[in-house]
């Protein structure tokens, strides 16, 4: 974990609503894993207050890379970056995606802002055949960047297939049958829940899940989600943002 | 050299800055982003006798220059405190205060008799106004026969110094302190969090869960500040100042309006350094007027 200071040093438009800001940040670069993610102070001042998670979207050398939508203030503050500017990052924060193990083909699914992980991810699962899922609102929000062998969904049907991305994975799934599939997930909750639902007891799956933060790095308790097993919470900051499918429980 | 130590009744703190209950955690996390034995020391989440699994979430919101939280007093319980937490807080070279929550007053009294055994420890903080559990918490820090005694039995079964936490949310903070001193109590924190809320306006649901929540951060600075010194014009007992503070300048505004030391909460999550500079800005203030004693900036307003 380090607190960096850090310098801007490109902004790229993905489409309408998402950007793609890279930073320099060297002990953070060096350090990061897929699925982890940053606490980002978006101003110089006490406005806005708390610091805002990212995930890594992608690292090379010395500079990390973070995917981000617009959101609300914050996210609007970080939009405006120009090369140059300052930004205090801390992380790496969390534990990553787990690629070890037994199966050869990586199943990437995400819904909107949700892919932010999965170029890194991409990288790192280098040698395994992937897949990447991605599900958007409509064709002008796909976001493709960084990622490998494409299937996409639009709720809209103006891009792929007509629905969400969960029942696109669905209807395109009997094509792996043969595979050793492990699946990653990263989403808005109910999209996560609904995966949820389809891995249990089939699919070897893990989840990116999002939650209030406020520090990002296990002090607050501000972040929990529920065990699936025993009484009590995870907290999503520390033993997470990436949880197996079957040991949460997603509201 | 300016002296920074600093005398809380009976306790002595290297320099007056103090890490808040619940925004350090067990002193373990926040040890890899910043150096805790240059503070004046640290003050643990709020213990009861068994663990609590908290409150669902959503836990925490932002607010207007704050935040929301309503954590409902997760903790992992004296037990294991003792066997997993205080290992490694003894390897700090700060002082520990441990701060304690409970449902009665027997708990209150059980959990100081277990931990005033441990050696780490250098001083209990009583946490009588937690906004954010239903059994206990507020209902203690409004009560204040409940104060007064629970400040009493705690002293009787240690011999630590004993610091109450005031709540906020009363009309006369002071005469909660008057019920501290009167009790034996050395020191009160002020403040804890002030009851809060915040709404979705398009889903027209609370932001938190709980519906409300303790209100933290810069918003309340000068609620807080109000406070110390209103205990400050009517109360001789030291006071640890807490509320809002962000840098070194609001710490030096709660010793002027009458705090000994000082505690940092919220900007904790922001800022994991902030202790440290706020020591070193605190340094660098004294030079600029003259002070020798750290000490001597508490209670120095002119009114
Ligand atoms: C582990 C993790 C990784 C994330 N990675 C990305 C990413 O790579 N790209 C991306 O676009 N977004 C990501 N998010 C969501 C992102 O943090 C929020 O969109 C952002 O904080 C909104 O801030 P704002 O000021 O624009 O919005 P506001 O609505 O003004 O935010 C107000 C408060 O709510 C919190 N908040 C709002 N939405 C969320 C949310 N969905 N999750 C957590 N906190 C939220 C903010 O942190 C802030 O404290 C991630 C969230 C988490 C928890
Ligand atoms: C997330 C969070 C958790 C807290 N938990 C506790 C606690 O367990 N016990 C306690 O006495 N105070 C607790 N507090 C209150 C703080 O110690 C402090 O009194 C309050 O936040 C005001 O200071 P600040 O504005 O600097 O944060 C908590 C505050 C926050 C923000
Ligand atoms: S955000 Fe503070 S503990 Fe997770």
């Amino acid at each position: 974990m380090y607190t960096e200071l850090s310098t801007v040093e490109s902004r790229e438009k993905l489409n309408g609503n998402a950007y793609l800001l890279k930073v320099k940040a060297p002990q953070i670069a060096k350090s990061i894993k897929p699925g982890q993610f940053c606490n980002i102070k978006v101003s110089e001042t006490n406005y806005p207050l708390l610091r805002r998670p990212f995930s890594v979207c992608y690292a090379e050398e010395d500079s990390v890379y973070f995917m981000f939508d617009i959101q609300g203030e914050g996210t609007k503050m970080l939009a405006e970056k120009k090369p140059g500017d300052r930004l205090n990052i801390l992380g790496p924060l969390g534990n990553g995606f787990d690629t070890e193990g037994d199966y050869d083909t990586a199943v990437l699914i995400g819904g909107g802002i949700g892919v932010a992980p999965f170029p890194l991810l991409t990288e790192k699962l280098e040698g395994k055949e992937i897949v990447t899922f991605v599900g958007a609102r409509s064709a002008d929000h796909v976001i493709k960047w960084g990622m490998k062998n494409i299937v996409t969904a639009t709720d809209d049907g103006s891009e792929g297939f007509n629905g969400n991305v969960i029942a696109c994975f669905q209807s395109e799934v009997h094509k792996l049958e043969k595979r050793k599939i492990r699946i990653f997930g990263c989403g808005p909750n109910p999209m996560l829940k609904a995966l949820q639902k389809e891995a249990i007891n089939k699919y070897d799956c893990q989840l990116s899940m999002e939650s209030a933060m406020a520090c990002g790095f296990g002090i607050c308790q501000g972040c929990p989600i529920k065990k699936s097993q025993g009484e009590g919470y995870y907290l999503v900051c520390k033993d997470g943002p990436v949880f197996e499918s079957d040991k949460i429980i997603i509201e | 050299m300016i002296d920074l130590s600093v005398q809380i009744g009976k306790l002595k703190l290297k320099n007056p800055v103090l890490l808040a209950s619940g925004t350090v955690g067990y002193g373990n996390e926040i040890a890899e982003l910043t150096d805790l034995s240059k503070l004046g020391g640290i003050v643990t989440k709020s213990l009861s006798l068994k663990p609590r699994i908290g409150n669902p979430p959503q836990r925490v919101c932002e607010t207007s220059s704050g935040m929301l939280n309503a954590i409902g007093l997760a903790n992992v319980g004296v037990e294991v405190f003792i066997k997993e937490k205080i290992p490694f807080l003894k390897k700090l070279n700060t002082t520990i205060i441990c701060n304690i929550a409970a449902s009665s007053v027997e708990e209150y009294v059980e959990c100081t008799r277990i931990l005033t055994r441990e050696e780490a420890i250098a001083a209990f903080e009583i946490n009588v106004s937690c906004p954010n559990v239903k059994d206990g918490g507020l209902e203690f820090g409004n009560n204040l026969q409940a104060v007064a005694q629970i400040t009493n039995k705690v002293k009787a079964v240690t011999d630590k110094p004993v610091i109450i936490k005031l709540s906020p949310n009363v009309s006369r903070i002071s005469e909660f302190a008057k019920a501290v001193k009167d009790n034996g109590g050395d020191a009160v924190s002020a403040i804890n969090t002030l009851v809060g809320t915040a709404f979705d306006i398009w889903t027209k649901k609370p932001k938190i869960k709980n519906v409300t929540g303790g209100l933290s951060g810069p918003a309340i600075k000068p609620v807080a500040l109000a406070k110390v010194l209103e205990i400050s014009r009517n109360v001789e007992i030291p006071i640890i100042g807490i509320g809002g503070i962000m840098d070194w300048k609001d710490a030096a505004e709660f010793m002027i309006a009458g705090a000994s030391a000082v505690q940092i909460g919220t900007v904790n999550f922001i800022n994991p350094k902030a202790g440290e500079e706020i020591i070193d800005g605190l340094i660098e203030y004294c030079k600029k007027m003259s002070i020798g004693r750290i000490a001597d900036l508490t209670a120095s307003y002119e009114i």
